[in-house]
């Protein structure tokens, strides 16, 4: 038991780490600059191919810098020439224009790479195992997710919170008139944080495909996800995404473990429920069962009682 | 709209009904037959369902170019169902009325089971206009018992069938002792966790069961929890339905965990799974199946050379394997009981399967008539390196550990089947 309670933990963290990876660039386009980015999971499958491609010719450490790049350049690109048109009509169209921008990447990916799976797996200089932990091996590519998701919350607070360009940024997305007013590009730094997003996506894609599986799929597989976070976090909270993050990861790692069921309690203090029909399959399903979908659960439950998530600064 | 529109509007649609529908009825005219195949060609399982149409048209052109069908061509209308059942009735009642009478799906029993239904309901309300569904691989045993219809025919051997084969064979292995269970939340899975409970307990009662999770359906993105609950678990085999995706995470967090134990799969050779297990498996993956690459190379034969040969196109014109033997077997029959019942029309056609046995390179293969569940050979194999066809170009291969008979592999049903008059 312990053993399982050590390692969910640690796997709990790790998938909290890779999620907020992923939401964190969301954070940026969706609660603070106010896009309705239905694609962001999209540019984070591009990251995963993009590297798999790099590293076929470059090796690893190249992708990992190179694949987040071009894709935060493509996020610039798509922010000037389409979004920034789109935006104007509000979010309707913001959400239609990203969600036919996910379904355009998802076939640009299957032609180009095909249907099946790409071969792209943990580089060698860091497949080998961790440390040991009561038999079961941690992997050291694992504590390499744990390092970069760390390093780049911290990189990312900091900018936001403690710069000179991460003033104008807050200002720019709050305050746009009186920030165009004295200066500054406004919708340049739409432009760069878009793209800054979206990079952030692409690494998150580039160090996530290996343990995952590189498919055309895997943008739709986490897309939900991710918005989850976002909101359960809080609007225009990093932090909140940051939290949201290892309580998602945490609660749904434990709950695997968990095969507790309604109609084993009871039937362990002595009420028997009816084995067949509705109650009986109803009371049969243990917590494991359903820990993929507790995320949206908490979710739900969120939006119900707290509108503005965790550290949310804004009702919407 | 004022009452005039709307009356003009309504019997302009009725006007449109009744031509789509007269053109439906005039399919049966035409020199080619249609046959539809309903699965996702989006979504998660996007890669599998793209794979078997690859399958279908590559040995629709072979049996086309070889002899044909009763004199006529079969034509494959590919349709997206986006594994969904809802999306599947939709899918099916466009292929109606494009004219399709053959239907096949294969991805998910809980689609199959609404395909089924669907089809039974649409031939009693038109016995003008039949459809029959060929199902090469939604091997949910309700499909040919409590829930099986005329309409309704398997080439693929169902989880029943498949977990008779590796029980069989577990059964002669002494070193397992404790097997853990885990499946996909849906009929399919939950079935392989049932049954198999059942036959590990006539046929080895020392073995325990240590574990059986369900898991929603291609929902879980890290199956590292899963693993660390095996590990606790002390077992020393996984028995497993789980496909796609959900196969390939699975194995992968067990490799990176280091749990040493053995697989017992249905799709572990799968579409994509073997690159995405990668040399994980090594060792360690078994798969129970009718077809695997390096079959005719382990036992040679003239119709096993032919196959062989079959296997090297596919792979040169797709870059894909060869996966699905049963889809050639499938066209085979269906080809077979269109040239005997000298027709092409569905009841006809259905008559002529039932009950016919075919030679395929593998053995001797048997529609059985009570319950429309084909009889064939099944083969467990194990991914290693070092055989003559690697798959996916991972390197490594399937090597066969055993063989079972195709009456061997057959179960009871429960079936009370109606037949047409």
């Amino acid at each position: 038991m312990l053993e399982i309670l050590v390692f969910s933990l640690l796997n709990g963290v790790l998938f909290g780490m890779l999620l907020f990876m992923l939401s964190s660039g969301l954070t940026l386009i969706f609660s603070m600059m106010g896009v309705l980015n239905f694609a962001h999971a999209s540019f984070f499958m591009l990251g995963a191919y993009f590297a798999y491609q790099i590293s076929t010719v470059t090796g690893f450490w190249i992708a990992l810098i190179l694949a987040p790049l071009l894709v935060g350049g493509i996020g610039m690109l798509i922010e000037r020439y389409g979004l920034r048109r789109v935006h104007k009509y509000g979010h309707v169209a913001e959400l239609l224009f990203t969600f036919g921008l996910a379904f355009l990447i998802e076939e640009i990916v299957v032609m180009i790479w095909g249907r099946i799976p790409v071969d792209y797996g943990v580089p060698a200089d860091l497949n080998f195992t961790f440390f040991t932990l009561l038999g079961t091996n941690f992997p050291a590519y694992r504590a390499f997710i744990l390092l970069i998701a760390v390093m780049m919350f911290a990189a990312l607070f900091l900018t936001i919170t403690r710069t000179r360009i991460g003033l104008i940024i807050q200002a720019a997305l709050t305050h746009p008139d009186m920030v165009a007013a004295l200066g500054h590009n406004v919708p340049r730094v739409f432009m760069m944080v878009f793209g800054g997003g979206t990079a952030l996506a692409a690494l998150a894609g580039v160090i996530g495909g290996p343990i995952l599986v590189t498919e055309p799929g895997m943008a739709f597989l986490l897309g939900p996800i991710i918005f989850v976070v976002v909101v359960f976090g809080g609007m225009g909270s990093l932090g909140g995404a940051f939290v949201a993050s290892l309580l998602i990861g945490v609660i749904q790692t434990l709950a695997v473990a968990l095969d507790w069921s309604l109609g084993g309690t009871l039937a362990a203090i002595g009420i028997n429920l009816p084995v067949d029909g509705f109650i009986g399959t109803f009371s049969r399903i243990t917590v494991s069962q359903t820990a993929p979908i507790l995320p949206y659960l908490m979710l739900v439950l969120m939006l119900i009682f707290r509108p503005k998530g965790l550290m949310g600064t804004r009702e919407s | 709209m004022t009452p005039k529109t709307t009356l003009t509007a309504m019997t302009s649609a009725i006007a449109l009904a009744v031509a789509a529908f007269g053109m439906a009825g005039a399919a049966y005219a035409e020199d080619t037959i249609k046959i539809a195949y309903i699965d996702p060609l989006s979504g998660p399982f996007a890669n599998v369902g793209d794979a078997g149409a690859k399958h279908f048209s590559y040995f629709i052109d072979y049996f086309n170019a070889n002899g044909g069908f009763n004199g006529k061509k079969l034509e494959l209308i590919a349709i997206d169902n986006k594994s969904s059942p809802k999306d599947s009735l939709v899918a099916l009642k466009s292929a109606i009325d494009q004219g399709a009478h053959f239907i096949t799906q294969g991805n998910g029993s809980h689609v199959g089971a609404a395909l089924s239904e669907a089809v039974a309901k649409h031939n009693e309300r038109n016995p003008d206009n039949r459809v029959l569904y060929l199902n090469y691989a939604a091997v949910d045993p309700a499909l040919t018992n409590d829930a099986c219809n005329f309409w309704h025919f398997r080439f693929d051997a169902n989880s029943d069938m498949k977990l008779e084969a590796i029980t069989n064979y577990i059964k002669d292995q002494p070193a397992v002792k404790k097997v853990y269970l885990i499946n996909m939340d849906y009929s399919h899975g939950q079935s392989v966790s049932k049954i198999a409970r059942k036959l590990l307990n006539e046929k080895r009662p020392d073995i325990e069961v240590v574990g059986d999770d369900l898991h929603p359906v291609g929902k879980v993105k890290d199956f590292s929890p899963y693993i660390s609950k095996i590990k606790a678990s002390g077992a020393d085999t996984v028995i497993t339905g789980n496909w796609g995706a959900d196969l390939s995470l699975l194995v992968k967090a067990s490799a990176s965990a280091g749990l040493d134990v053995q697989y017992y799969t249905y799709y572990g050779g799968g579409l994509g799974t073997p690159v995405a297990i990668g040399a994980a498996g090594e060792g360690k993956v078994k798969q129970v199946t009718e077809w695997h690459a390096n079959l005719p190379v382990e036992t040679p034969s003239d119709q096993g050379k032919v196959l062989e040969d079959a296997y090297v196109a596919f792979l040169q014109k797709y870059d894909l394997d060869f996966y699905y033997g049963r889809i050639r077997t499938m066209l085979g029959m269906l080809q077979e009981a269109m040239n005997q019942a000298k027709s092409d029309e569905p009841v006809a056609v259905a008559k002529a399967l039932e009950g016919m046995t075919y030679q395929t390179a593998m053995g001797p293969v048997t529609m059985r008539a009570d319950d429309h569940q084909l009889a064939q050979p099944l083969f467990i194999s194990t991914f290693v390196k070092g055989v003559k066809y690697d798959t996916e170009h991972t390197g490594l291969g399937w090597k066969t550990d055993a063989k079972i008979d195709g009456p061997a592999t057959e179960t009871s049903t429960t079936c009370k089947m109606q037949r047409p008059s």
